[in-house]
């Protein structure tokens, strides 16, 4: 998997460089696609050097991940998803945002959970975040955002 | 001169307050590792909206200034970089800040800071309507031709790898082709409802910037982050001024490395202060002390960062290349607010534009003065946890990008394009050229068909863009821009394997 690690993310932006081409070179009018073309050609080239360049060198290459380190990500990535993609139109800006940034400061933040006070500081984080927010947001800027679920 | 006739507008009520709020706040902000300027800036364009122009760039421009200085004081005290601009002063600011020295270290930091600044407007000033004069002679083949260098310029010398940073602009500019063509109304690349409408820069901006910090803090896990609290003693300042004075060289080093360099679209303030502080050393006659905590080291890397700040901002007022990743967003920021860089700018807009130039000069005293107040203070403010910053930064992104339009789509393309961006980024691409891909996309777009058009009703295409001293001189800088970096490339893997 470690001889991939950099030829699985050249090979997809690869594809998508082909795609581009095939799109902008099949697609009609030819005027309105003249430049992607121009860019998709270049593209093209570019990516898939790219890609044969990362198969030849193999796992000899900087950069990537370690196992460790996805572990470490996975968690505020899927809360992150959760929340743009589903928690602030259900539960509504103010309230999804609250719930978000306190699980991540749980998540991640090092002090010990054992600790009365450790809960105590992170709620009074939030509540003194979102209410920062707020003000900011919807007394100042006059933001419209979707409806809370309490509301 | 005209620039003094707009003076006066600097000091209306909310153009000052805009003024010392972005001061502050980009000292605050500079300060805090994790929080480049690139990405304070992306943050605060939504704040803007609602502004006149030229007070939304004013606070704009000094959060870019402050954020910069700002970022001397945890590489200072804490030995991190609070911008990339910033690793110079690490060198010698956190060696004079252990042997006690701290508060000094920072005076002369700020103080340089304040004199590369002042230099670095100044040079702005005097040399943009010169070049925006010049500028005015440029036709569709010449500006698609500019439009192309600022992405390769950017995605050659910004990048560690020549072709990936090429790479990346070329996503860039597709992306910014997404969305109905503006002059035939034909759709494109639409594969989705909510994107019918192309992408808006500024949730593009801010997931590109921001997101990739975000989850780059995530990737620390739960660790502590063990940072050694230095104790700053008192140092009187007028030692500090007259240390700072008396360091010529390192002033005039770094104010004049730091200057080329912003002239020069793509390189940045990391390059500005680590080539000042390299030259400063090499002409030093105590140059073996660099490292233990010389003052030359301090002076030449702050004043080259901040000298580069006004100079990276003439390409882009006057040809629409961005001189940094910061003046890219910046870019951004003149758009939304339908100012177009170019040749006609102090035609067209001297009311935004001056006060917004006069207003980084008043700025680089400001953010000296409240540099010098709230140094102190600010390194607490280093030292907010990550987890904090993550979670405040995740949140100011997804209310910022929503603000724009009053839209979710916003809001799913930045999460989508930044969480891209963060494993684009560990695989050795760069977000600074797929940005100016995205930005210039349509002002390259635009000159390509006008041109094309043109070309149809006299000698072709062929004879239209690739023939007269302008087209040929440009293109020979992208050509030589490319060759240089591949050079560079090669030389660095040979001096790598051996």
């Amino acid at each position: 998997m470690q001889k991939y690690q950099h030829a699985i993310p050249a090979g997809l932006i690869a594809l998508l460089g082909l795609w581009v081409a095939y799109v902008s070179y099949t697609q009609s009018p030819a005027a309105a696609f003249a430049f992607p073309r121009l860019v998709s050609a270049v593209f093209v080239v570019l990516a898939v050097w790219t890609f044969v360049k990362a198969l030849r060198e193999g796992a000899d290459q900087d950069g990537g991940f370690t196992r460790t380190e996805i572990f470490k990500v996975a968690p505020g990535m899927i809360l992150s998803a959760a929340y743009v993609f589903w928690g602030a139109k259900f539960f509504g800006f103010y309230t999804g945002t609250t719930i978000a940034f306190f699980i991540l400061l749980c998540l991640y933040d090092p002090a010990d959970h054992q600790l009365a006070k450790s809960w105590v500081k992170r709620v009074i984080i939030t509540a003194g975040f979102m209410a920062v927010m707020y003000c900011l947001f919807a007394l100042i800027l006059n933001v419209y955002t979707p409806r809370e679920i309490w509301s | 001169m005209e620039f003094l006739y707009y003076f006066d507008e600097v000091f209306t009520l909310w153009a000052f307050s805009m003024l010392l709020l972005g001061t502050v706040f980009g000292l605050i902000l500079g300060a805090t590792p994790g929080l480049s300027p690139t990405m304070a800036v992306a943050l605060a364009i939504p704040f803007t909206f609602k502004m006149e122009p030229a007070h939304g760039l004013i606070l704009l421009g000094a959060l870019y200034t402050s954020t910069v200085a700002g970022g001397a004081v945890s590489a200072i005290l804490l030995k991190i970089p609070g911008a990339p601009a910033n690793i110079a002063t690490t060198l010698d600011g956190h060696a004079m800040a252990k042997n006690g020295d701290g508060k000094r270290a920072l005076q002369l930091s700020f103080l340089a800071s304040l004199f590369g600044g002042v230099a670095g407007v100044l040079l702005l000033i005097f040399t943009t309507p010169i070049l925006a004069k010049w500028a005015l002679v440029f036709g569709p083949s010449e500006s698609f031709w500019i439009a192309i260098l600022g992405v390769t310029i950017i995605g050659t010398l910004g990048s560690t790898s020549v072709i990936k940073g090429l790479l990346a602009g070329c996503i860039g500019l597709w992306i910014s082709t997404i969305g109905f063509d503006d002059i035939l109304g034909t759709q494109r690349f639409i594969f989705h409802s909510s994107l019918a409408g192309g992408i808006n820069i500024i949730p593009a901006l801010i997931g590109l910037f921001a997101i990739p910090q975000v989850i780059a803090m995530f990737a620390k896990g739960r660790s502590h982050e063990d940072m050694e609290v230095l104790e700053i003693k008192p140092h009187p300042l007028r030692k500090a001024i007259r240390e700072v004075a008396s360091s010529r060289r390192a002033l005039g080093i770094g104010t004049a490395v730091g200057s080329m360099i912003g002239l020069i679209p793509g390189v940045g303030g990391q390059i500005a202060g680590l080539v000042a502080y390299d030259q400063t050393r090499n002409f030093s006659p105590e140059r073996t002390k660099f490292g233990t905590g010389h003052p030359e080291g301090i002076i030449a890397a702050e004043a080259a960062n901040n000298a580069m700040v006004g100079p990276s901002l003439v390409p882009l007022l006057t040809l629409s290349i961005p001189g940094s990743p910061t003046a890219a967003v910046l870019l951004g920021g003149l758009i939304i607010h339908g100012i177009f860089p170019g040749p006609n700018i102090f035609r067209d807009y001297p009311q935004v534009v001056w006060p917004f130039i006069n207003s980084m000069l008043i700025g680089q005293v400001l953010m000296c003065v409240f540099g010098l107040m709230i140094a102190g203070a600010a390194a607490h403010v280093a030292r907010v946890p990550r987890s904090v910053m993550a979670a405040v930064v995740l949140a100011l992104a997804v209310f910022g990008s929503y603000s724009v339009q009053l839209s979710m789509d916003d809001v799913f393309v930045m999460l989508i394009l930044g969480t891209g961006m963060y494993f684009l980024e560990r695989y050795g691409y760069s977000a600074a050229p797929l940005v100016l891909g995205l930005i210039l996309g349509p002002i390259a777009e635009g000159n390509f068909v006008e041109g094309a058009m043109i070309a149809a009703a006299q000698n072709g295409i062929g004879t239209y863009f690739f023939t007269g001293t302008l087209n040929l001189t440009m293109i020979a800088i992208v050509v030589g821009s490319i060759a240089y970096s591949v050079w560079l490339e090669l030389k660095n893997r040979q001096m790598g394997g051996v």
